[in-house]
């Protein structure tokens, strides 16, 4: 690790020296080569069938063009390019309307869905995307157009990623609510089929909806007859809440946990919700304190570090790592605004844990350190403590429960005991999606 | 409209060819652009990310700071930075936000160099426009801010435009070793393999060869201020680096530009689409090779006297396709992206393109230079 001692902005603290307020100052940032969180291309995919336009200069369209082009969906991808003079010359509205239909009669083919995706400064600039999409909807009635927003410079105002995971939502029209029907909203990949929480809502009858297993748009538009939706990521909650406001439908947060209690509280919520009786699980905390157990015999001493792209509760996971005994040393996130309880007690009871910012300009370097071998949860933390043992995870992978705990533990398992080529495993973008590298 | 496209990829942005340009220099460059925008650059326009560290960072502006017009923020990080990096210099460049709030780089600039007493070089991007743009001033501020005068190098040359996003990495050294085998002296291959030391060398050049527009700016500036004679081209193929180094010796001989590139007769059955000197480049080495002769589609920016007489300029996907439905080519040499809005009739010939496709062919790029034309057409 860098021992220079007269950083402007050093890249590290000790959680006993770290503000939950602010872990870091904002700053300039770096860009780890670490691909595989999904962006909104990846999200706006998950809609069967819909078809994608982004309007906006020629350096963001080039990310998202890309990002299509390396998962095989360039022909589910159009764009149309915005000049400094459109901006200025009266014609925001119109210039996008006319090239939304120029594309749409060129495609050869009705996509049932259309997400129009506008940038910072047509936001900026105050357009009404209202218009926009009530004139491309009176002049295609057989298409659904959806207003979603790439706009990264307002991302504190809303978070382009959560607003797109509830916008995958937006062509969903009303249905009947089944009470026997339940949907799983805002992630980017399917829960594990062994979690208690899946479990719990098939065994009892329930019909289960994801986006991320919808295989025709019929089957999507299914989705709204859902009772209940149960949103589990931080980024998921506002399509919940907003398919709650649209349909009558209840939601339900259940936030992912790595803390028994949590746990157990969810699965109490999610019973009474649906009318049930709350299972016993003394054998899957068994199972998950055994697995647990386990890693501890095999990882022993080696230090651990987990990234907050594996999971999204990284400190809450470090708390349960350590009171297993497990040698946590390094976290890489820049906040624990949700994780107040679990942050508090790494910092009394591992004052010495260095928390490293994901961005810090002093990160470059990183990698090129001398540090410890370290065993690491995220690619992030591969990448910086460039290690080759590491468990290739974003966004908690679908891993929930007590289940996910095992789960989450034999792959910790399988990463010390496996070395995997981190370049090639880093460099993918979107995880799970197909790619052409 | 000419700024619409079905299915074709844009080509990277002007913040892409800024950092480009500058990566290997030594520099600290800064964009000024939201968090996470980087991203596209690292991704998708830098295949050094992985390979070599260079200090590019974006400034991850928020929709408060433009609109309190928070410059002290990217003036105090940039200087922070500064000190924790200690860089050679520090550019800034703009994003579409900072277009829209009319961000002064100039002013920025000067407040930067005065606080952190680093030269500073502002940018003037807004993410609307080509790489070519941007590497185009990045390069030639460059040239400008650190070139020095001094005695002649015999047969010097300074190589300009070169960076990954035109040619594959690994270029510089080829060109460093074909100029060698013809009896030049390497002074500065900008910017790939090149130091600034070797930028301040650069005025003592004999001849200026200029391996894609990018380059042409800062070719035009050391012949303006210097009168060292431009050449313009790429050794490509088995006859054409002889004619090209011919052209060399011709420039400096009669202290004359040499525009070989665009030499070529446009024409023959087969369409080449890219860059203007790149492009034109092959149709010589096509012509020199006896293969026939080849029309240009130039799909970015360039100076018309680059081009042959038959040779287009287009950059809108419709209007590309509708030339080559007219066209009817027998062959399309291009970037495999183009693959869709080229007739079904024509044999397409791969040659990927990293300021077009980015990754997405990277496995398949290969030197070019001084190579023959059935290994960089296989």
């Amino acid at each position: 690790m860098s021992d220079r001692k007269d950083l402007d902005r050093p890249h590290y603290i000790k959680i006993s020296d770290a503000d939950i307020g602010g872990i870091f100052p904002s700053s300039l940032e770096y860009n780890p080569p670490a691909r595989g969180m999904w962006n909104i291309v990846h999200t706006g995919m998950l809609v069967p069938g819909a078809h994608e336009i982004f309007a906006c200069a020629q350096g963001c369209l080039r990310g998202v063009i890309l990002t299509a082009a390396e998962m095989f969906e360039l022909d589910r991808l159009s764009w149309i390019s915005v000049s400094e003079e459109d901006m200025f010359d009266g014609t925001l509205e119109s210039d996008i309307i006319d090239g939304v239909c120029e594309i749409i009669e060129k495609l050869g083919h009705r996509p049932p869905v259309v997400l129009l995706y506008l940038s910072c400064i047509h936001l900026f600039a105050g357009v009404d995307f209202d218009v926009i999409i009530n004139e491309l909807g009176s002049r295609y009635k057989d298409i659904f157009f959806v207003d979603c927003y790439m706009t990264p410079t307002m991302r504190t105002t809303v978070s382009p990623v959560m607003k797109m995971s509830a916008q995958v939502y937006g062509a969903l029209k009303p249905l009947p609510l089944n009470e026997k029907s339940v949907a799983i909203v805002g992630n980017d990949r399917a829960t594990d089929e062994d979690s208690e929480l899946v479990r719990i809502i098939r065994q009892n009858g329930f019909k289960l909806y994801d986006i991320c297993n919808c295989r025709s748009f019929d089957e999507y538009l299914q989705m709204a007859e859902a009772a209940v939706n149960i949103s589990y990521i931080p980024t998921g909650v506002l399509a919940g809440e907003e398919l709650s406001q649209r349909f009558g439908s209840k939601h339900l947060h259940l936030t992912v946990s790595y803390d028994f209690d949590t746990i157990e509280e969810n699965y109490r919520t999610l019973c009474d919700t649906l009318g049930i009786e709350l299972p016993d699980f003394t054998d899957e905390k068994a199972a998950a304190e055994k697995a647990l157990e386990n890693a501890k015999m095999i990882i022993g001493d080696t230090p651990v570090a987990v990234d907050y792209t594996a999971v999204t509760r990284p400190f809450e996971l470090a708390k349960l790592l350590c009171e297993h005994g497990f040698d946590v040393r390094y976290i890489v996130a820049d906040s624990a605004g949700a994780e107040a309880e679990a942050f508090e007690w790494l910092k009394e009871n591992r004052p010495e844990l260095l928390i490293y910012s994901p961005v810090n300009v002093n990160m470059l370097e990183m990698p090129d350190e001398e540090h410890e071998h370290i065993l690491a949860v995220g690619q992030k933390a591969a990448y910086y403590f460039a290690t080759d043992n590491f468990v290739n995870m974003i966004v908690g992978g679908g891993y929930y429960g007590f289940s996910g705990i095992k789960k989450i533990a034999d792959l910790m398992v399988d990463a010390h005991l496996n070395k995997k080529d981190r370049a090639e495993y880093l460099k993918l973008k979107g995880m799970g999606c197909a790619s052409c590298l | 409209m000419k700024n619409v496209s079905k299915i074709i990829p844009c080509y990277a942005a002007d913040t892409s060819g800024v950092c480009s340009a500058l990566y290997e220099l030594g520099g600290l460059t800064v964009v000024h652009d939201a968090s996470g925008c980087n991203s596209t650059y690292s991704t998708h326009d830098e295949p050094r990310w992985t390979k070599m560290k260079s200090n590019i960072f974006i400034s991850a502006m928020t929709e408060l700071d433009a609109i309190m017009g928070n410059d002290e923020k990217l003036i105090a990080d940039t200087v922070s930075s500064a000190h924790d990096k200690n860089p050679a210099f520090i550019a800034l460049c703009g994003s579409p936000m900072p277009m829209m709030t009319g961000v002064d780089f100039d002013a920025l600039a000067l407040e930067v160099e005065s606080r952190s007493g680093i030269k500073t070089i502002p940018l003037h991007t807004n993410g609307t426009r080509s790489y070519i743009e941007g590497a185009s001033e990045a390069l030639c501020e460059v040239v400008r801010a650190y070139a020095e005068p001094g005695e002649r190098i015999e047969n010097g040359v300074n190589v300009l435009g070169l960076t990954p996003l035109d040619l594959p990495l690994g270029s510089d050294a080829a060109i460093k070793k074909w100029l060698l085998e013809n009896d030049f002296e390497p002074v500065c291959t900008l910017a790939m393999g090149a130091t600034l030391d070797d930028v301040k060398k650069m005025p003592r050049a004999a001849v200026s060869l200029v391996v894609s527009y990018s380059g042409f700016a800062a070719a035009q500036y050391l012949k303006d201020t210097y009168g060292i004679p431009i050449v313009c081209g790429v050794p490509l193929g088995s006859e054409f680096p002889f004619d090209l180094a011919g052209a060399m010796f011709w420039a400096i001989e009669h202290n004359e530009d040499y525009l070989y590139s665009s030499m070529h007769q446009s024409g023959g059955d087969t369409v080449i689409i890219g860059e203007s000197i790149f492009a034109s480049s092959l149709a010589c080495a096509i012509e020199s090779d006896r293969r026939g002769h080849a029309t240009v589609i130039s799909t970015l920016p360039t100076d018309s006297r680059l081009l042959a007489e038959g040779d287009v300029m287009l950059t809108a996907e419709e209007d590309i396709e509708a030339f080559l439905r007219d066209y009817k080519p027998v062959c399309v040499i291009a970037d495999p992206l183009y693959k869709y809005i080229t007739p079904y009739s024509a044999k397409f010939v791969n040659l990927p393109h990293f300021a077009f496709s980015g990754r997405c062919y990277e496995k398949h790029m290969t030197n070019v230079i001084d190579r023959r034309l059935q290994e960089i057409l296989k």
